[in-house]
């Protein structure tokens, strides 16, 4: 429609926006979510956003990685180290299926982040077009939040969603994906509004105090209590409410692989570790408890082992923020639906003062027998080849448990998780849920940006540190601090150690080669050594821990060395074994 | 698809009954929380609620009542649902509607088919000359029982809706519904009905 000449000087003033592209409107919102860090690698389908990116970088540090998946597990390991969300870039098609294996992980591990990916324009969304895949429908499965912008004016509103709906409740992953017409469109942009309420999603719960009581009383009656707790009292923030409440009954308690640095290793009621490859008297124990607390925790089948034979005897309160766990593995005696920081101070000051003496003498005890049976030969062997748990065991001593440990998955993992010395939170940084191999290294990566003034060590075996290996080019540009460890044990030791005890030694192809790491490393620029003697092993490790920048130390390790104790499958966590 | 046979004891017919925002994707969202565990749905209705905005889903399936529970705590926890209820066949009042397309001529020439449509409550849509269409709504042994007649009179077409159902005890349902428009509802509506009666879980 033709405006007059005189209309046009009399139309009213407009409202103030600035015009902007979705993609500026996107790293405003980053920004005003306070995101400093983002892992990403660009492509065809996100270059608009990329652009705009070149004009934030003061503000913005890109890191760019090798690899999209060394690009999630970064922000995964930024989120855990932090407690912020994890910010991840990545174009269509490959570069968003490449995400599919870091989305799984922090959906079960429930890991904040907000993954942007570029798709192709909209009017060629179906048409087959050059690098486009149903990124929302193959992500669904793997997220706790995914959604399709097609139009810019939807990008402030949909990001604080994104942030909020990934941070809040149980935390977990979100992915946007953005049509590159709508990163390039521009739009009136009203400024960004954080979001903190959506109708249909009610993150946290109003606590019901009849459950405090009845939880309260079950504790105040119980002879010999036992809690167990999991990452869930670390996601909460509430460790010092935690340790409030057990210092005021005196439970013994033990963790599950995530939950494990939310109060210190060398607490007196900490008796260590739950599962598969867990602790002795926790196990055995778990079928002897009168009441089992259970805190942010989800009755894994690694924790469990045999369910039908899992704490039978005992009435349980389960303290959780998501109501779909309460009763999914294990029927509850109480529920307590809830954030575990509301919840437990409202449980703590119903709770009497107890001393469980006897109780607590139990578990130590029994850990007496496996330091006997397990721990001794494991962390203190007078000859023969090099342990796991050694290295394990002086690195505690250097590091005195101030530094992040971050672990990939297999046999390494298990003893590096069982001998780990914690004494801050948020410092063991493991795939417990998915059991990510190729994990560690990105999400050290990740960790040491989510807390760079903290000493960062990944711990990995020789077969899932070559599945990431690539990410030794990220280290190489970005220049950061990691301290590498790679126990080599020339296997794919858990595999064996299953075929081992249970397919009658036939190793089936367990038997891998590696290549030179400390060579591969020196490609890279970064320097290291290989050691396979134990009078080289502390100082080694002293040399690693003072070098200036990253530094790969590969020690080789026994090589049929099996991790006990252990439950095994299908077995019930009384029958766990010692060897 | 028999809906007498029971595989497993304790298996029966049940209506979930979801809630949601009304986006794209989501259909999918709930449909994987069946097919990851294996579980076939039997009937699926989707459509627009009494409310702007808020969709309805009325999903029926024959499972055990600890899966149900299980399914629908699952489902409520998506983002864009609001609420999630189940109910067994005892508690709702249900229909589904079956359309029949058969040759005007035999209904014409034969007074038996006549018959056969007035006691079956069947109701003329469409009349051609080469065609009628009727309409019956009922339980799928009703409907079933029609289609089952009308096969030896040259039965062109059949068609079948998905099941919708009014839960018998939903008193100030629609009033809880609304209840979402509010930015902070109350705590009725705000707070998981399973922690007040356990044994009801989501139910009203």
């Amino acid at each position: 429609m033709e405006l007059a000449q005189e209309e046009l000087l009399t139309l009213p003033e407009i409202k103030e926006t600035v015009q902007v592209s979705g993609s500026v409107a996107l790293l405003e919102g980053l920004i005003a979510e306070g995101v400093d860090t983002i892992f990403g690698y660009p492509g065809g389908a996100i270059m608009p956003i990329y652009d705009a990116l070149y004009d934030y970088k003061e503000k913005l540090n890109h890191i760019l990685v090798r690899h999209e998946q060394g690009g999630i597990h970064a922000g995964q390991g930024y989120a855990r180290s932090s407690g912020k969300v994890g910010v991840v870039f990545a174009t269509s098609g490959p570069g968003a299926t490449n995400l599919i294996t870091g989305l799984a992980d922090a959906q079960i591990d429930s890991t904040p982040l907000v993954c942007i990916t570029g798709q192709v324009f909209a009017h060629l969304l179906g048409t087959d077009a050059f690098q486009e895949t149903d990124v929302i429908n193959i992500t669904t499965p793997v997220t706790k939040w995914n959604y399709q912008v097609t139009d810019a004016n939807e990008i402030p509103e949909v990001m604080a969603k994104a942030f909020h709906i990934a941070r809040s409740g149980r935390p977990g992953p979100v992915l946007i994906d953005i049509t590159k017409n709508a990163q390039i469109q521009k739009f009136d942009f009203e400024g960004y509004v954080k979001c903190n309420h959506i109708r249909s999603y009610r993150p946290k719960p109003i606590v019901r105090n009849e459950y405090i009581e009845q939880a309260a009383e079950l504790i105040n009656q119980a002879k010999k209590p036992f809690v167990i707790w999991g990452q869930g009292v670390i996601l909460g923030k509430a460790e010092k409410e935690f340790q409030a409440f057990i210092e005021k009954t005196n439970i013994p308690s033990a963790w599950t692989i995530l939950g494990a640095s939310a109060i210190p290793t060398d607490h007196e009621l900490n008796v260590g570790m739950l599962g598969m490859h867990g602790n002795y008297g926790p196990n055995v124990l778990t079928n002897e408890c009168d009441v089992l607390i259970a805190i942010g925790m989800r009755f894994d089948d690694r924790v469990t082992g045999r369910l039908d034979k899992y704490a039978k005897q005992a009435k349980i309160i389960h303290l959780d923020i998501d109501p779909a766990e309460i009763d999914k593995n294990v029927q509850s005696t109480v529920p307590v639906w809830g954030d575990c920081k509301e919840t437990l101070p409202l449980l703590t000051k119903l709770c009497q003062q107890k001393k469980h003496t006897e109780w607590l003498q139990l578990f130590k005890d029994y850990q007496q027998k496996e330091v006997e049976a397990v721990i001794d030969a494991e962390l203190h062997p007078k000859s023969g080849e090099l342990t796991m748990g050694e290295v394990i065991n002086q690195l505690n001593e250097l590091t005195q448990g101030e530094a992040i440990i971050v672990t990939d998955v297999g046999q390494h993992q298990m003893v590096a998780c069982r001998y780990a010395k914690f004494n801050k939170t948020r410092s063991n940084i493991t795939s417990g849920g998915l059991g990510t191999m190729g994990f560690a290294l990105p999400a050290a990566i990740g960790a040491k940006f989510g807390a760079p003034e903290r000493t960062v060590v990944s711990v990995s075996g020789d077969g899932g540190f070559q599945m990431t290996i690539q990410e030794l080019g990220t280290i190489m540009q970005c220049g950061i601090d990691v301290k590498m460890i790679i126990l080599n044990n020339r296997f794919l030791g858990m595999v064996r150690q299953w075929q081992d005890m249970f397919n009658e030694k036939r190793y089936s192809f367990v038997d891998i080669q590696s290549p030179d790491f400390i060579k591969v490393a020196a490609a890279y620029r970064i320097d290291g050594k290989c050691i396979s003697e134990r009078e080289e092993l502390q100082s080694s490790l002293k040399e690693m821990l003072e070098h200036k920048g990253s530094y790969l130390l590969e020690v080789m390790v026994t090589k049929e060395n099996n991790v006990f104790p252990m439950v095994p499958q299908g077995c019930s966590v009384s029958e766990i074994r010692l060897k | 698809m028999s809906m007498s046979i029971l595989e497993t004891p304790g298996k029966q017919e049940y209506n979930i009954t979801v809630y949601t925002e009304n986006q794209i994707g989501l259909l999918n969202r709930i449909a994987i929380i069946f097919t990851r565990r294996k579980i076939n749905i039997d009937s699926l209705n989707t459509s627009p609620s009494e409310i702007d905005s808020i969709h309805r889903f009325d999903i029926v399936l024959t499972e055990t009542e600890e899966v149900v529970r299980k399914l629908s705590r699952q489902i409520e926890k998506q983002v864009e649902v609001l609420k999630v209820y189940f109910h067994t066949n005892d508690e709702i009042i249900w229909q589904e509607m079956a359309l029949y397309k058969v040759p005007t001529d035999t209904i014409a020439e034969k007074v038996l088919v006549e018959r056969l449509l007035r006691e079956h409550g069947a109701r003329a849509v469409v009349i051609r000359k080469d065609y009628t269409v009727f309409e019956t709504t009922g339980h799928r042994t009703e409907t079933d029982n029609l289609l089952y007649a009308l096969q030896p009179f040259g039965l062109i077409e059949f068609v079948r809706s998905a099941r919708i159902a009014i839960i018998k005890s939903s008193e100030g349902f629609n009033r809880k519904i609304r209840e979402f428009e509010q930015l902070e509802p109350g705590q009725e509506v705000s707070e998981n009905e399973y922690l007040s009666s356990r044994d009801k879980v989501f139910t009203m």
